[in-house]
């Protein structure tokens, strides 16, 4: 990389290999006097299925959302792909970047919500098709057989014709996983996607994203509290605690032989 | 003692309704200017920057805080004076128009609010340009919570047409007050332009609670 001073330190993280999707570089979030993110750093490659545990208040929706630019971080760069989120290169110096750059480099990244947050103007179908059209520019009908392909994925065939309101809690969060894999992202967050749901629903969203864990090589970023689904679909599993990363390693190591304390004491309590 | 003549009421019917037309259609008019510009406004409003929003709340708090009368007035004779001069009908539906803007810009400036954070979150993450988040998630969902408040507002516009009596824009008031200075008989004419008014706007606000109901589910 290069030398100037402008840019920031790179050595923190010594994980550059080529397949690194992810990386957050001395990321500090702060709001008010409250720092939520202190100077964190990790990286995650791509492909890989990350999940992100930790006590309530820990940020873990935070770092979500700085990846999803819903935030920005007070210092610090992330990178996705190579490329700077927030920032870009001006003559070698590092700027905050302008909303066309943001726009490129994060339509690699697509968010599910806790709460869906799908259109509740707009059928089942065009929730998915609007943006595959307006922002990749796909025809009507290719998009239309993108998404009538992600129906059948989650198991909503049925559902084409519908508005958001007429569906379960269940249905409208799978849709909303059909939205944000239409973008055909390389990065998948997902924020708790099963909190809001009855608990007869939960299981079958799950299936949907370990359906999708298993047969796409999309890279997932996962804040949850199904421990068992957490176990069944990370390659990493990454502790958190008061903005930084305590603890990380595959789910075998972490949730059986725990070597923090914070970490045991946080296991005990939700599993 | 005057005593009701129905007679006399076939009389003037005729320029009552005439001047019937000229009030829905300066009702009609300017409500479309008052929903135009006050979407203009509300969107200025919340432009970020300064230089924009700061004139614009300038402009719409004078307009909504002086009286209509007195701004139909303005119109009428103050700007002819500086070589703008428009036909009464047109300065009155610009007049309504733009009184009722700086009323209808608070009305859509409350429904966009109302529509979710997390409606502008989705619309971030599946990266929609600004203009198609604002076309095709934001107004129509504001629409929908602004629509029976704007019918309100037009049968309060519809209302104040009688105003444009004093520019001599045709409308039933001006119609009934011409009738009555020539009979000297004033009963009948303002009788019956007060039937007219409600025969319109009753049925009209009832159409508008209905329609509510359908948009509000
Ligand atoms: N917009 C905001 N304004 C002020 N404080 C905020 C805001 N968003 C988050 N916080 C604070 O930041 C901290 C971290 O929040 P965050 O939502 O990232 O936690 P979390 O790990 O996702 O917790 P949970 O498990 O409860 O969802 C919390 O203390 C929260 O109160
Ligand atoms: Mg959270």
């Amino acid at each position: 990389m290069s030398a100037d001073p402008n840019l920031p330190e790179e050595t923190a993280n010594p994980a550059v290999d080529g397949t690194e999707l992810i990386r957050f570089d001395h990321v500090t979030k702060r709001f008010g006097a409250h720092t939520v993110l202190d100077s964190l750093d990790f990286t995650v490659s791509s492909g890989k299925h990350v999940t992100l545990i930790g006590p309530s208040g820990s940020g873990k929706t935070t770092i979500l959302r700085l990846l999803m630019t819903l935030l920005t971080p007070d210092e610090g760069t992330i990178k996705v792909g190579g490329d700077y989120l927030t920032h870009e290169e001006k003559g070698g110096r590092l700027v905050p970047a302008g909303e066309k750059h943001t726009r490129e480099v994060r339509k690699n990244i697509g968010m599910v919500f806790q709460q869906f947050n799908l259109f509740p103007n707009m059928k089942v179908l065009r929730n998915i098709t609007e943006a595959p059209v307006h922002v990749l520019g796909l025809g009507k009908e290719a998009a239309e057989e993108r998404a009538r392909g992600l129906l059948d994925l989650v198991g909503l065939t049925d559902h084409v014709d519908k508005y958001p309101t007429q569906l379960s809690g269940g249905q409208q969060q799978r849709v909303a996983i059909a939205r944000a894999l239409a973008m055909r992202p390389q990065v998948l967050l997902l924020d708790e996607v099963t909190s809001a749901l009855d608990p007869e629903l939960v299981a079958g969203v799950l299936d949907v994203l370990r359906d999708i864990a298993h047969t796409t090589d999309i890279t997932m970023l996962c804040v949850t509290h199904e421990m068992n689904f957490a176990r069944d679909i990370s390659d990493d599993v990454l502790m958190f605690d008061a903005g930084r990363v305590i603890e990380s390693g595959t789910p075998e190591k972490i949730f059986t032989e725990p070597e923090h304390e914070r970490t045991r004491e946080f296991l005990s309590a939700v599993l | 003692m005057n005593t009701w003549s129905w007679g006399y009421v076939g009389d003037i019917l005729p320029d009552l309704l005439k001047g019937l037309w000229i009030t829905v259609q300066a009702t009609l008019y300017g409500s479309l200017v008052s929903f135009a510009l006050g979407l203009v406004w509300a969107l200025a409003l919340r432009s970020p920057s300064r230089r924009l929003t700061w004139p614009v709340s300038i402009v719409v708090e004078f307009i909504r805080n002086t009286p209509l009368l007195v701004q139909l007035f303005f119109l009428f004779f103050v700007l002819p004076g500086w070589g703008l001069t428009f036909p009464p009908l047109a300065t009155g539906v610009i007049g309504l128009g733009l009184h009722y803007s700086t009323f209808t810009a608070e009305v859509y400036r409350a429904g966009i609010d109302g529509v979710p954070a997390g409606q502008w979150e989705a619309a971030t993450a599946l990266s929609l340009p600004r203009r198609r988040t604002w076309s095709a998630v934001i107004l129509p969902q504001a629409f929908r919570r602004v629509v029976p408040v704007l019918g309100n507002y037009v049968i309060a516009m519809f209302k104040d047409t009688p105003m444009l009596a004093a520019i001599t824009v045709g409308d039933m008031l001006f119609q009934a007050n011409s009738i009555s200075a020539a009979t000297f008989d004033y009963m009948e004419p303002i009788t019956v332009v007060g039937v007219l008014f409600i025969v319109i706007s009753y049925p009209t606000s009832l159409l508008l609670r209905a329609l509510e109901r359908r948009l509000v589910r």
